[in-house]
């Protein structure tokens, strides 16, 4: 069984690292060659997670020992089916985001596909490791890169941003240290499926202890995910990042609803000892309030990238009350959403970058503006299908994830609340993004219109890609919800995790190791 | 020792934090050092205060933990220290930058009391 997956676990960790480091050097000798390089890169990332995701839905979780050391020691990776959901959906972004980059914006500063490919790599690792400072080292990774994506184009206004940014999260990654120091201090284990035994040992001396060190965790999730207290960095970062970077960055909050997936289900969940269910009574609660506040923000942005940036907010809220329902449909709503989710913050972050380079000065701002001519009809077309999948109005997969949340919530207590914020955000989302497509579209004003500039092939690619994937995303509706029950439902059982984890046994050398050699 | 070591710790933590929220990028850079500092003891001191065990097994001590300090906590702060030093290297990278784009200092790229547009004129008075 191991066998059969061999290597290919580690491939997406490592691809990108090469890529990465090849173009640092690529770029001085064969500058051409650099966007090639990269997307060729991202291809292979995207058919190599779409092998690995046809591996893991038979339910079968691999795992790879880092340096063969076996598992509580060393370092594993681990595979299961939210992993390789999230390799693909990361790669499906990334190859929207690089081809749109083809279109100008990757030759504003140098390095830039170098970073990219960093940030995957960091995505990736994020996704796969299966020992939590290893989680943190990934962290790290994707947080420089993206560091050095969003300074990318430069400005007053992204330094600013950067500066923020940059602050928040090495604040952030402090707490991590801490709290992992803590359940390291308490259990003497990092690795995640051993974590969840020794955990589930621990006696009621040391529950103050772990259940902060657990609760710690949360906010660094938390600030990843931008939930409510944390979010207040992401509208300036994600607004003033390039295009293809904020794109990009659609995925990232999505780590930390993946990283709160993971360890409340598998070390802080049912099995959790005296630390089990440590996050449900807090994430509900600030998972409502940030939904809340994002469709305010969402009725107040005044550009259409602010909007864009709190239709991000509004997701990773709903897919953490999702989650934080602590229930096996809780879990199963959120994966489905997160792709429709994902997908459609990446489209609507290019379309805006479309939508400004046809309106000409006023850019993204939502004020009436001479009707640009070339392209005009087909972009609007393009934002009513983004806007109708955002929103959560049918008949695309927004409608139907949103529909899977509201049912989990049906069993939970907060029942009332959550089903109230959540139709009541929906609307405040639904009318500001119909009221900045009239805006754009329709509410045009007389006067010359700006001589528009031709969308460059690979921007209509992009955004095209992103079209059918969210098309896809609704037609193949059915397959994805049953793909997320049996997610949700591998996630719940912990067991095959944690077997796979520890039972995965150091390959043998290929030959006996030489005699000691004599001097 | 331990009391020592709380209070010292305890100590960082609250002049970082208090750094931190100053809301200068120089002051908010060396809050983040000292947070850094404390954290990296924090991590070191998880395996408990120990004094004279090595973390290296050597011939003729039984290979037990009551004999030798853990190895991992030391090699998690090895990893923790480069990457904060990274990463503060390039924090003062992005507020040089910063300072010489907007003229100021606050982490908003504007005093207090602006409308939040950094006014390139005010750039001559920051030197």
């Amino acid at each position: 069984m191991a066998a059969e997956l061999s290597h290919w676990i580690i491939v997406p960790v490592v691809l990108p690292l090469l890529a990465g480091g090849g173009l640092v050097l690529l770029e001085r000798v064969r500058p051409a060659w650099v966007r090639e390089v990269s997307l060729a890169s991202v291809l292979l990332q995207l058919a190599v997670a779409v092998h690995l995701l046809a591996w893991a839905d038979s339910g079968r979780v691999g795992a790879y020992l880092l340096g063969n050391w076996p598992a509580p020691f060393g370092i594993a990776l681990a595979l299961d089916r939210l992993g390789a959901l999230m390799l693909l959906l990361t790669a499906a972004v990334a190859l929207a985001s690089v081809l749109y980059a083809r279109g100008g914006d990757e030759a504003r500063s140098p390095h830039f596909h170098a970073l990219f490919q960093f940030q995957l790599m960091g995505l990736n690792g994020a996704f796969l490791t299966a020992d939590l400072f290893n989680l943190f080292v990934f962290f790290e990774v994707l947080l420089i890169a993206s560091y050095g994506l969003l300074l990318h184009g430069g400005g007053a206004g992204r330094l600013r941003a950067s500066v923020h940014y940059v602050i928040f999260n090495l604040a952030g990654s402090a707490l991590f240290l801490i709290a992992v120091a803590m359940l390291f201090g308490v259990t003497g284990t990092l690795n995640m499926a051993d974590l969840a035994l020794r955990v589930a040992q621990l006696g009621a001396e040391d529950a103050v202890l772990v259940r902060s060190a657990a609760l710690l965790l949360l906010v660094v999730f938390c600030v990843k995910a931008a939930l409510l207290p944390l979010y207040f960095w992401l509208p300036d970062a994600y607004g003033s990042a390039t295009p293809p970077v904020a794109a990009l960055f659609a995925i990232m909050t999505k780590v930390g609803v993946y990283a709160i997936a993971r360890m409340y289900t598998l070390v802080f969940g049912d099995g959790g000892g005296v630390a089990a269910h440590v996050a449900w009574p807090w994430l509900p609660a600030f998972a409502l309030g940030t939904l809340a506040l994002a469709a305010v923000g969402a009725l107040a942005a005044r550009r259409m990238r602010t909007l864009a940036a709190y239709i991000v907010i509004a997701s990773a809220g709903t897919l953490l009350l999702a989650v934080g329902l602590g229930t096996e449909a809780g879990v199963a709503a959120a994966v489905f959403y997160l792709v429709n989710s994902t997908l459609v913050a990446a489209a609507l972050f290019l379309l805006v970058d479309r939508i400004a380079a046809l309106r000409g000065s006023l850019r993204d701002r939502l004020r009436p503006a001479p009707l640009p001519q070339g392209g005009w009809a087909s972009t609007g077309a393009l934002y009513a299908v983004f806007a109708i999948s955002a929103a959560g109005v049918p008949p695309l997969a927004g409608f139907l994830g949103k529909g899977f949340v509201l049912d989990a919530a049906l069993a939970a207590p907060m029942t009332v609340a959550a089903w109230t914020v959540i139709l009541v955000s929906s609307l405040g989302l639904l009318i500001a993004l119909a009221r900045a497509g009239t805006t754009l579209f329709w509410a045009g004003q007389d006067g010359a219109a700006p001589a528009a500039a031709a969308a460059h092939g690979a921007h209509r690619l992009a955004l095209l890609w992103l079209l059918l994937l969210v098309i896809a995303n609704a037609v193949f509706a059915g397959a994805l919800a049953q793909f997320a029950q049996s997610t949700a439902r591998q996630l719940a059982e912990r067991r095959p995790y944690i077997d796979a984890v520890l039972g995965t046994k150091p390959v043998a050398p290929l030959r006996t190791p030489r005699q000691g050699v004599k001097k | 020792m331990e009391l020592m070591l709380a209070i010292s710790l305890g100590l960082l933590t609250a002049v970082g934090l208090w750094l931190l929220l100053r809301a200068r990028t120089f002051d908010a850079i060396l809050g983040l050092t000292l947070l850094s500092y404390a954290v990296n003891v924090f991590i070191f001191l998880m395996e408990r205060v120990r004094i004279g065990v090595p973390p290296i097994i050597a011939k003729g001590t039984a290979p037990t933990l009551a004999n030798y300090a853990d190895p991992l906590p030391q090699a998690l702060v090895l990893t923790a220290i480069v990457i904060s030093f990274g990463m503060t290297a390039l924090l003062l990278v992005i507020a040089l930058r910063a300072q010489a784009e907007t003229g100021c200092d606050h982490v908003d790229g504007a005093e207090e009391g602006d409308d939040g547009e950094p006014a390139s004129s005010r750039r001559k008075d920051g030197g």
